[in-house]
C-alpha cells in the first residue's frame, strides 16, 4: 500500500492527539506553578526532576520529540500537495465566507506554534538539561525560578499569552478534525466529541494562559 | 406500403418469453469480435453499453455531455413504474399493460406494451442490486406511491429524483465496464451521421466537440438512444442540449420515422418570465392532488390573486371535469389551461399562466402537512420566482416535455435500417399517443437492459462472418465529406442573427400551431412558415469562430438546421392525422363539448414516414394496430 | 438593472487567460444568472465575437453540469444552490460580478469557464459501483433495508457531480464527491461485500488524479447543491481505516 492522502492524515492524527495528550499531561505539571510560592518551587522542581530521570518518561519524550517532527514533517507533506492541487487561485476569492477562518489557517497557527516550541526548548528545556542551574533547597534544579523571573517580564508574558491562543485554535480545529480522519462519523459521537473538544481545547488554552499571567501579576 | 412490426406469434403472455427462447445467439469467442456503437448514454444508452458490455461484445459509447450522468433521464423526478404489487392491491402485468394502452388512447403496439409491463417488475430487482436507493417503509420494504392515470400504487421512486438515481445506477455499471475496457467512452462527441454499407449500419460520423474533429467510426450494429427532441420547442422541460439531431440523420439515411407529432406538453411548469428565458422548469405533478388550478372569471383582470374573491374565480377543471377535477390527465389539463390562457383569462404579468392555488388545501389540513409532502417543491418555486407559495398561488403553465414519436422500430427495438437501433425515448415504440407518468424512466430501462441485450445479439448472430468494419470504405468517405460540407455551409453564411434566434421562432410556431391543439388551417400556416424560416435560417444566421474548437454557437446551429426539418414533418404528420387521439388533439375533431374524438376506423395506425429526398415531401408507410387481446374504448375523465 | 462583468476568457486549455470587462443593461430580477449570461452570448454573437463557454444543460439544478465561480463564491453567494437555480435578484443594480471558472489542478480549463471534470469519472470506474450484472438480481424485497439506512444512502447518492466541493476547498478536494459515493454503496447490503477493495481503489484514484487533502474545513457542504455531509468523509475515512487494518 503506497502512502496516500489518508495515510498522511492518519498520521497528522496519531501524532495530534499525542500532543493534545501530553499538553494535559505539560498543564497538569504547571499548574503547580499556581501554588504558593515556596511550596511551589518545591514540588515543581521536585517533578521536573522526576520527569528527567524515569525511563517511562523518557520513552514518552522520544514519542513526544517524534511526534513533533513527524507532525511538522507531514504537514509540510500536506501542504505542499495541496499547493499543488490548487495552483492558480481565483482573482475573487470569497471562499472563506463559508468556513472559519481557523480551520483554513492550520499552518499559519501550526508554525506560531512551532516557532514558540523553539523558543520554549530554549529557554526551559535547553537550560535545564544542558546548562547550569542553581540547585533548591531538596538539592533539584531550580527550574521553577527560572520560569517564574522569565514570567516578571511583560512582553514575554503577552507573547506566551498570544501563542497560547494560536494553539487554541490549532487545536480547537486539529482536535475534532482528527477524531474524522479517524473515521468517527455518527451524528451522536461526533457531537459528544466536539463538545469535548471545545471543553479541551478551553481548558487548554485558559490554563495555558492563566499561568504566566498570575505570575506576572501575583509579583508585582 | 404496410410495415411488419415482426411481432412474434402466440398468445399476449407468451410473445416475449417466446422470442427470448428462440431469439439467436452468439457464442462468446465471436462476442469479441463484435462491435456495437452506442449514441447517447443516458438511461436507455447506458444501460444497454453496460449489459452488451457483461456479455462480452466490444462497445464504443458516444455521448455529447462531458461525462454520461449528465444526460437528462436524471431530471425525471416523479418515480418509476413497476407492477410488483406489493400493496396487494390487485396489480398485475395485464393491468398495467391495459393502463398504459388506455393512456395512450390505444395508439400503441399490444405486444410491446405488454413486454413493458412484463419487464417491468425485473427492473426494479435490477435497480435496488445496483444500489439504488428507493424510497423504503419502516419494515424495510419498498415502497410505493399512486401516480396519474392508474388505480393501483406502482410507482417506485427515490424522493424526488428517481431519474437520477436510476441513471446513475446505469452509469455506475457503465463504468464499471469502461474500467474492464468493455466499452471505450467518448464523451463530448456529437453524432452527425450514420454510415450504410451494403443497406446495413455499419458506423456512424461524430464530432469531437471540444476539438471540433470529425471522427469515422465502424461497428457491426449501432444503437441510438439519444432520447427526446422536446426541445424542438424551444421553451420546453428538456435540458438545453436535447436534440433530435441524431434520428434525423438516420431518417434520412432511410430510418421510418413514426408519429413524429405526438408530443406530450406537461401542465404544471412555470411559466416564462422574461423574452430571455431559455428553459422552463418542470413542478412535480403530485401538486394537483393538493392544488387548485384557476384563472379569474373575468378576462385580462389585472387584480393580485388574494384580491379575487372567491365568487370571482372559475376553477375550470372542477367545472370542466368534476369527475377527475384537478387531478385530469396531461394532455386534458394542459389544452383546458391553454384554452383559458387563448381566452384572454391568463395571469401574471404577461398572461401565461394559472394558478395552482393551495390556500384550501392549508387551511384544511394546515401547513405542517402540506409542508411534509410538498416542503421541496415549494422551496424550489420560491428559489426559482421569489414567492412563497403558502401565501399566495403559484402560477404554471404548460410546457413541452415527452417526444412519444421518434424512430419507427419493430418488436426488436430495430429501425427500418438493418443495425441501427433505437431505444428509450429515441423510439416511437410503448406510450402511444400519450405517456402516463412514471412509464418513461421505465421504458428506457426495459429497453436498454431487457430488451436490447436479447435483440441486438439476434442481430448480430447474422455477422459473426463480417470482418471488422472498414472505416476507409467509400462510405465514410461520403458520409464525413457531407458533414463538413454542412458545418461548412452554416459557418460561411456569416449573417446577423444567431442559431437561438431561429430556435425560438420555431418553436413558437409549433407551440401555437403544432402544440396542445392543431387545425388543418394552422398546420398548413406552420408548414409554410417554418419553410420560409428555413429559407432565412440559410441567409441570415450567423456563427462565430471556426468548426476546429469548442463553438457552441456551431453545436446550437446544427442542431437548429435539424429542427427546422424535423418541425415541418411534425406539422405534416399532425395534419395528416385527421383525428383527436391522446396529446394530438385536432380542433375539427372533437365533440360538441370539447373532448377529442378518435376515429379507429380510420386511424388505427402507425404514420411511419420515409425520407425521399431533399425538398420532396416523405413517403407515409402505415404499422396497422392490432386489437387483439384489448377492445379500445373512449377515454373519458369526466 | 445594470451588472458590470468580470469574465475569465480563455481561448484553450494551453493559452493563458485574462478577466474581460463587459457591461448588461436592462436585466431584470427574474432572469436566472444563466439567461443573464445567454444575454450576454446573444450580444456578443450579435457582434461577431466569439460567445463565452460556459457549462449548463438542464438547468434545473439536477444534471451537474453548470458550475462557475461567482464573486468568489462555488455557485454565487447563495448557500447550496447550482448556478442555473441562482437568479438576478441576488444582485443589486450596479454590481460588479466576477465570473470564474471552477480551479482545480484537476480540473483544466477547457475554454473560458468550461472546465474538464473527467477525473470524477476515472474515480468512479475505479470503484463506484456494485459489481452486479444485468439478469443477476434477486427479488428486489428480498433483502429488506431499514428505512434509516436507505435514506441514509440516499443523501449520499444525491450527489450530483458538479465540483463545487473541489471549486470551494482551499486544498482542492473531491473528498466529498468520493465519500459521497463510498458511504452510499458501504451503507447498503448490496454494496458492502467489495467495501473494502472499493474504498482503498478509490482513495488512490482520487491522489493519482491530483485532488488535495480534506482540512475539515466544511466549505463543501456549505455550498453543495445537495447539502451531502461531511460526515460521509468522516464514513470514508472510517470504512479506509477499517479496510487498512483488516487487509490481507
Amino acid at each position: 500500500m503506497h502512502a496516500n492522502t489518508l495515510v498522511h492524515k492518519l498520521w497528522m492524527a496519531f501524532t495530534g492527539l499525542f500532543l493534545c495528550f501530553f499538553l494535559v499531561i505539560h498543564l497538569l505539571g504547571n499548574l503547580q506553578l499556581l501554588l504558593p510560592a515556596e511550596r511551589a518551587q518545591l514540588q515543581f522542581n521536585a517533578y521536573s526532576h522526576l520527569l528527567s530521570g524515569n525511563i517511562l518518561i523518557k520513552i514518552i519524550s522520544y514519542v513526544l520529540y517524534a511526534s513533533i517532527i513527524l507532525h511538522v514533517v507531514y504537514a509540510l507533506i500536506i501542504t505542499l500537495q495541496n499547493r499543488a492541487a490548487n495552483d492558480k487561485g481565483y482573482a475573487k476569492d470569497n471562499r472563506g465566507q463559508v468556513s472559519k477562518w481557523y480551520s483554513r489557517n492550520m499552518g499559519v497557527l501550526g508554525t506560531i506554534i512551532l516557532i514558540f516550541l523553539v523558543i520554549h526548548f530554549r529557554d526551559y528545556w535547553y537550560v535545564y538539561k544542558f546548562g547550569h542551574l542553581p540547585l533548591d533547597s531538596n538539592g533539584d534544579k531550580d527550574l521553577y525560578t527560572l520560569v517564574v523571573s522569565s514570567f516578571q517580564e511583560g512582553w514575554y508574558v503577552c507573547l506566551y499569552v498570544l501563542c497560547m491562543w494560536a494553539l487554541g485554535f490549532h487545536l480547537l480545529h486539529g482536535f475534532y478534525s482528527a477524531t474524522r480522519t479517524l473515521g468517527v462519523y455518527h451524528p451522536k459521537y461526533v457531537r459528544w466529541l466536539k463538545q469535548f473538544g471545545w471543553l479541551y481545547t478551553g481548558c487548554i488554552t485558559l490554563g495555558f494562559t492563566l499561568i504566566p499571567i498570575y505570575v506576572y501579576f501575583v509579583n508585582h | 406500403m404496410a410495415l411488419d412490426p415482426k411481432i412474434p406469434q402466440g398468445e399476449l403472455d407468451k410473445k416475449w418469453s417466446h422470442y427470448k427462447a428462440t431469439a439467436k445467439l452468439v457464442n462468446p469467442a465471436n462476442r469479441r469480435k463484435l462491435d456495437i456503437i452506442v449514441i447517447g448514454a443516458g438511461l436507455a444508452g447506458s444501460s444497454a453499453a453496460a449489459s452488451l458490455a457483461e456479455q462480452g461484445y466490444h462497445i464504443k459509447c458516444f455521448c455529447f455531455h462531458d461525462t454520461p450522468r449528465r444526460a437528462h433521464s436524471v431530471a425525471a423526478q416523479g418515480g418509476v413504474n413497476a407492477c410488483k404489487n406489493y400493496h396487494n392491491d390487485g396489480d398485475n402485468i395485464f393491468r398495467m399493460f391495459y393502463d398504459t394502452l388506455k393512456g395512450g388512447d390505444f395508439r400503441a403496439r399490444e405486444a410491446n406494451v405488454y413486454r413493458l409491463a412484463e419487464c417491468s417488475a425485473n427492473l426494479i430487482d435490477q435497480a435496488v442490486a445496483q444500489g439504488v436507493p428507493f424510497a423504503r417503509e419502516y419494515g424495510g420494504y419498498l415502497a410505493n406511491r399512486s401516480f396519474g392515470g392508474v388505480q393501483v400504487s406502482r410507482t417506485f421512486y427515490a424522493r424526488g429524483q428517481t431519474g437520477q438515481q436510476l441513471l446513475l445506477g446505469a452509469y455506475q455499471a457503465l463504468m464499471r465496464q469502461v474500467a474492464a475496457e468493455q466499452v471505450q467512452m467518448f464523451t463530448r462527441h456529437e453524432m452527425l451521421d450514420v454510415v450504410l454499407i451494403d443497406g446495413k449500419a455499419k458506423g456512424v460520423i461524430v464530432r469531437n466537440m471540444d476539438t471540433g474533429e470529425i471522427e469515422r467510426h465502424g461497428a457491426h450494429a449501432v444503437i441510438l438512444a439519444t432520447g427526446g427532441f422536446g426541445k424542438i420547442y424551444y421553451l420546453s422541460t428538456l435540458a438545453m442540449a436535447c436534440n433530435g439531431s441524431a434520428i434525423w440523420r438516420a431518417y434520412k439515411k432511410g430510418a421510418y420515422m413514426g408519429n413524429p407529432s405526438w408530443t406530450q406538453i406537461h401542465p404544471t411548469s412555470l411559466p416564462q418570465s422574461g423574452e430571455n428565458q431559455s428553459k422552463l422548469t418542470l413542478m412535480s405533478e403530485s401538486l394537483r392532488n393538493d392544488g387548485r388550478i384557476w384563472v379569474p372569471k373575468a378576462a385580462n383582470d389585472n387584480r393580485t390573486a388574494n384580491s379575487i374573491p372567491e365568487g370571482e374565480r372559475d376553477y375550470y377543471l372542477e367545472r370542466k371535469y368534476p369527475a377527475f377535477g384537478n387531478l385530469a390527465p396531461r394532455d386534458i389539463a394542459s389544452r383546458a389551461a391553454k384554452e383559458r390562457i387563448d381566452a384572454g383569462y391568463g395571469v401574471g404579468p404577461t398572461h401565461n399562466a394559472v394558478y395552482l392555488d393551495f390556500s384550501k388545501a392549508l387551511a384544511e389540513q394546515g401547513e405542517k402537512k402540506i409542508t411534509a409532502k410538498y416542503g421541496n417543491l415549494f422551496r424550489m418555486y420560491e428559489k426559482i420566482t421569489g414567492i412563497n407559495a403558502y401565501k399566495e398561488p403559484m402560477r404554471i403553465s404548460p410546457a413541452a416535455h415527452f417526444s412519444m414519436g421518434g424512430l419507427w422500430v419493430d418488436y426488436e427495438l430495430m429501425t427500418t435500417i438493418p443495425g441501427l437501433f433505437a431505444l428509450g425515448e429515441a423510439n416511437f415504440a410503448d406510450h402511444g399517443a400519450n405517456r402516463l407518468g412514471a412509464n418513461s424512466l421505465l421504458q428506457a430501462c426495459v429497453d436498454g437492459y431487457f430488451v436490447a441485450p436479447i435483440t441486438v445479439p439476434n442481430y448480430l448472430a447474422g455477422e459473426i462472418r463480417a470482418a471488422k468494419v472498414d472505416i476507409n470504405d467509400e462510405a465514410f468517405a461520403i458520409a464525413e465529406k457531407n458533414v463538413r460540407q454542412q458545418i461548412d455551409t452554416l459557418l460561411a453564411i456569416k449573417g446577423t442573427q444567431p442559431a437561438d434566434h431561429f430556435h425560438k421562432q420555431l418553436g413558437r410556431i409549433l407551440y401555437d400551431k403544432c402544440g396542445l391543439s392543431r387545425s388543418a388551417e394552422g398546420l398548413q400556416q406552420a408548414i409554410a412558415e417554418i419553410r420560409d424560416l428555413r429559407a432565412s435560417f440559410y441567409i441570415d444566421l450567423t456563427i462565430p469562430g471556426t468548426g476546429n474548437e469548442i463553438n457552441s454557437e456551431l453545436e446550437k446551429a446544427l442542431r437548429v438546421a435539424d429542427y427546422l426539418e424535423i418541425g415541418e414533418l411534425m406539422c405534416i404528420d399532425a395534419l395528416n392525422r385527421n383525428e383527436s387521439c391522446g396529446a394530438h388533439f385536432r380542433e375539427e375533431y372533437q365533440t360538441p363539448d370539447g373532448e377529442a374524438m378518435r376515429d379507429d376506423a380510420h386511424y388505427a395506425y402507425v404514420s411511419a414516414w420515409q425520407y425521399d429526398g431533399p425538398g420532396l415531401p416523405p413517403i407515409l408507410n402505415k404499422e396497422n394496430l392490432h386489437f387483439e387481446f384489448v377492445q379500445p374504448t373512449v377515454r373519458n375523465y369526466k | 438593472m445594470q451588472v458590470f462583468l468580470k469574465i475569465w476568457r480563455q481561448a484553450g486549455p494551453s493559452d493563458a487567460g485574462k478577466l474581460v470587462d463587459y457591461s448588461l443593461d436592462n436585466i431584470s430580477e427574474e432572469m436566472s444568472f444563466l439567461d443573464m449570461l445567454d444575454t450576454l452570448n446573444d450580444m456578443l454573437t450579435r457582434k461577431g465575437e466569439m460567445p463565452v463557454e460556459f457549462d449548463h444543460d438542464c438547468r434545473e439544478g439536477i444534471c451537474g453540469q453548470c458550475g462557475v465561480m461567482i464573486n468568489g463564491r462555488a455557485h454565487g453567494p447563495l448557500k447550496n444552490t447550482t448556478t442555473c437555480q441562482l437568479h438576478m435578484r441576488s444582485f443589486k443594480n450596479g454590481d460588479t460580478i466576477y465570473i470564474e471558472p471552477f480551479r482545480a489542478s484537476s480540473f483544466p480549463i477547457k475554454r473560458d469557464l468550461k472546465v474538464d471534470r473527467s477525473a470524477f469519472d476515472k474515480i468512479i470506474q475505479s470503484g463506484g459501483f456494485i459489481t452486479e450484472r444485468t439478469g443477476q438480481a434477486p427479488e428486489a424485497n428480498d433483502i429488506p433495508i431499514p428505512f434509516e439506512t436507505a435514506e441514509e444512502a440516499f443523501d449520499a447518492a444525491a450527489c450530483i457531480g458538479c465540483g463545487a466541493c473541489v471549486a470551494v476547498c482551499k486544498n482542492s478536494s473531491a473528498a466529498l464527491f468520493t465519500a459521497a459515493k463510498i458511504t452510499h454503496l458501504a451503507l447498503l447490503p448490496q454494496g458492502k461485500y467489495e467495501s473494502q477493495k472499493r474504498v482503498l481503489n478509490m482513495v488512490n484514484t482520487m491522489d493519482e488524479q491530483g485532488f488535495g487533502h480534506c482540512s475539515n474545513t466544511e466549505a463543501c457542504e456549505a455550498e453543495c447543491p445537495q447539502q451531502i455531509s461531511v460526515l460521509h468523509i468522516a464514513r470514508m475515512n472510517y470504512e479506509f481505516n477499517k479496510a487498512l487494518v483488516l487487509k490481507k
